[in-house]
């Protein structure tokens, strides 16, 4: 290497060992973030390939590629998939165990075992969902509502089920190892107001997980053996009482939107600064909105269930918590907003995608409060609208902002640049693509057309075809970055140290990080995000001379 | 922190972290249980006068018998951490020997009061029968009762075998080190007891004034 003659004395971690075993048993985060990677794209690409399918038998009104049995088992095949498989652990168990100990100066997470063997329990649960996903289906949308999943589905709810609940067991830990980390781990002189939003969001997300996922994890056993003994839990014909499931299923999925969300907050938060060159605006306010949008987050289940026959006033008491949850949410786009105003911006890919999180977050979070008012949502329930709304949340917010932080950290991960022209590319097509694809939506929504329906009326026809083209757009979105990212690996340039410029102590090691991390354990006596500082400090220096 | 003492701190550290992640371990542990209390709740609240009648047909000489047995477990398990603490590794072993003791004599107990419990049609999905009006509501009682006794039970198998585990542990140790703490075991296991406190009251003794 001829770039780097001051560079490595150790080795760092992709050199560390080549075997295969080298990786499957180590307890390094960074090796165990690129093990996550891996199987959370492969089920990515799994759960999009159901909703390919999904979005040709739409093209047309009358159902004609595949049955109702069938379109039923691809819409909950790519629910299940994407809620628990990629975007729970997405940028949590990638980037977050990457990155959360590289920030927080420490050389690795508190329980390196543990880290391994959630893993391990995702890869099982995975194996285990999908053969079942792919031998049999489940045909009850990802939700499992009761009595059908109990007493009426013939089809592998309890399968399904057990991998879900393996996989909640993965988040538990994840979120475990993450609270005990950051609590006990920070190195000397990073208190908690100088951490970086990044870590803010994983610690929020953790708390989250932990408090959460036991909820579904008990639930979905009582889901379980009410379906083989018949004994009345959610049953009412026995005794059981239907509501108990919703109110404990939108428990943990409510704040679970706010797994797959926060940690995006995060991410965004960091890209927008760096590429504005200017401290994140509001960083305190920020750091008590992730907190609170954590909090607020599991006090609102109840607005999943305005027309399912709970109290009118649980139903006021949920809207209003729920429109709550937009103040937080509100000051970080205006805080974003205004750490863009007068910053010296430029657009590279990270930065793409950040701005169209923002957009779209935004887009997504407004259509929220339509769905938080109470009369309004009676007549938006179970249509387009509500799944143009969370996939505006969901993939335009989350995926975007964890694509944008893959081209952010990416030449730190993997030592090598990828083609920004691509890379800009691929941000901009995926942007189209995906409003081309949702936005019709929304009118479909507005205009009366249910979800999980397998045909529809003619007079829905040209929405859905525009969401379908769409589609097609965002597909070849998402397979570009695979193809140039990987491209990168063999022939891309070495990355510096620090090729965006950015504070952050991950910035401050080699690129890919040493298997320690750092040779020397860092310590902080300052702010994140001293961006433009040096400069300022020039500046005001020459006045003085002048 | 000096640097000068690395190695302790790091192994300060440990114990500490491990001591933390047990109690949010023990967090996540009470919302999985919070479940159970939740649905009891709900159904309670259907059927309160029925819970109340079939609460009467819990066997309650073997439910108090259990919950003397546990809360010794409790103590033995204390006082076997105390011993680990300041080294006296012996009788911190024999201490943990009768906590696991303690620990099975409970799960033989609840055996055979399930036994009764089925020699009694009480068991809905399986064998269930009781007095007409009052079927369904006590149908739930007992389904509750077997969910949350049976997630008990499963809790203190897994207990019993880390204390097991623990004596092992104990026996080869050549010195007592901090690794050899019983700090976590000892978090975990009062916690399966004091599950066990309340839901002794809520099966048990509902209306039995």
């Amino acid at each position: 290497m001829t770039t780097s003659a001051a560079e490595p004395i150790g080795t760092n971690y992709l050199t560390a060992g080549y075997t295969l075993k080298s990786w499957l048993t180590t307890q390094d985060h960074k090796r165990i973030a690129i093990l996550y990677a891996m199987a959370i794209t492969a089920l990515f690409f799994i759960g999009g390939a159901a909703a390919t399918v999904i979005r040709i038998q739409l093209a047309t009104p009358a159902g004609n590629v595949v049955s109702a049995e069938t379109y039923n088992k691809l819409f909950t095949m790519h629910g299940v998939i994407m809620v628990w498989f990629f975007l729970i652990p997405s940028i949590p168990a990638t980037l977050g165990n990457f990155l959360v100990p590289l920030m927080i100066g420490a050389p690795d997470l508190a329980f390196p075992r543990l880290n391994l063997a959630s893993w391990y329990l995702y890869v099982f649960g995975a194996i285990f969902t999908v053969g079942v996903l792919a031998l049999g289906g489940v045909d009850t949308g990802w939700t499992f509502y009761t009595p059908f999943s109990t007493m009426f589905s013939s089809t592998h709810v309890i399968a399904v089920v057990a991998g879900v609940f393996i996989v909640g067991f993965s988040s538990i830990l994840t979120g475990l190892n993450f609270i005990v980390t950051i609590h006990k781990m920070r190195a000397p002189g990073l208190h908690w107001f100088r951490l970086p939003l990044f870590v803010w969001a994983q610690y929020a997300t953790s708390v989250i997980l932990v408090l959460a996922t036991p909820v579904l994890a008990m639930t979905l056993v009582l889901l379980a053996l009410e379906r083989v003994l018949k004994v009345g839990i959610f049953d009412p014909a026995l005794g059981g009482d239907p509501l108990l499931f919703q109110h404990l299923f939108w428990f943990y999925s409510h704040p679970a939107v706010y797994i797959m969300v926060l940690p995006a907050m995060g991410v965004v938060s960091e890209i927008v600064a760096c590429f504005a060159r200017r401290p994140i605006f509001g960083y305190r306010t920020m750091a008590y909105a992730i907190i609170a949008i954590a909090m607020i987050g599991f006090m609102v289940w109840g607005h999943h269930m305005f027309v399912s026959g709970q109290s009118l006033y649980a139903g006021m008491v949920f809207s209003i918590l729920s429109f709550l949850v937009a103040i937080p949410s509100a000051i970080k786009v205006f805080n974003w907003t205004a750490t863009l105003y007068r910053g010296s911006i430029s657009f590279e890919a990270p930065m793409l995608y950040a701005l169209s999180f923002i957009g779209l977050f935004m887009l997504g979070g407004m259509s929220g409060l339509f769905l938080a008012a109470l009369a309004l949502d009676v007549h938006l329930t179970d249509t387009y609208f509500v799944v143009a709304h969370f996939h505006y949340i969901m993939v335009g917010g989350a995926v975007a902002a964890y694509l944008g932080g893959l081209h952010f950290w990416w030449p730190k991960i993997t030592g090598r640049m990828y083609s920004d022209a691509w890379a800009r590319f691929a941000a901009v097509l995926l942007f189209l693509g995906f409003n081309f694809t949702f936005f019709p939506q929304y009118l479909l929504g507005i205009a009366g057309m249910p979800r999980r329906y397998y045909e529809y009326p003619a007079e829905f026809h040209t929405l859905n075809v525009l969401s379908s083209a769409g589609a097609v757009i965002l597909a070849l979105g998402y397979l570009l970055p695979l193809l140039y990212l990987a491209w990168s690996l063999r022939h891309g340039p070495q990355a510096p140290r620090n090729p965006w410029h950015a504070t952050g102590l991950e910035w401050q090691t080699h690129s890919p990080p040493l298997q320690e991390n750092f040779e020397e354990p860092p310590t902080v006596d300052h702010d994140p995000y001293r961006y433009g500082v040096p400069e300022g400090a020039v500046r005001a220096k020459r006045h003085r001379h002048a | 922190m000096a640097t000068s003492a690395h190695a302790v701190t790091d192994t300060e550290l440990r114990t500490e972290a491990a001591d933390f992640g047990m109690w949010i371990f023990l967090t996540t542990e009470t919302l999985f249980f919070g479940v159970l209390f939740f649905g009891y709740l709900i159904s309670r609240i259907h059927f309160s006068a029925v819970f109340a009648a079939a609460s009467r047909h819990t066997d309650l000489l073997l439910g108090t018998l259990n919950t003397g047995v546990l809360l010794t477990s409790s103590l033995t398990m204390a006082f076997a951490a105390a011993n680990a603490e300041s080294a006296r590794k012996r009788p911190a072993s024999r201490l943990l020997a009768a906590t696991a003791v303690l620990g099975v004599a409970f799960l033989a107990i609840k055996a055979f009061e399930y036994y009764v419990d089925y020699a009694h049609h009480l068991v809905p999905g399986i064998d269930f029968a009781f007095a007409a009006p009052h079927a369904v509501g006590a149908a739930a009682f007992f389904w509750w009762y077997f969910a949350m006794t049976g997630t008990h039970a499963l809790h203190l198998l897994i207990g019993i075998v880390i204390v097991l585990v623990m004596v092992y542990r104990l026996h080869r140790a050549t010195r007592t080190d901090a690794s050899l703490s019983l700090q976590i075991t000892g978090l975990y296991w009062h916690f399966v007891d004091v599950m066990w406190i309340f839901l002794y009251p809520c099966l048990y003794l509902v209306a039995r004034t």
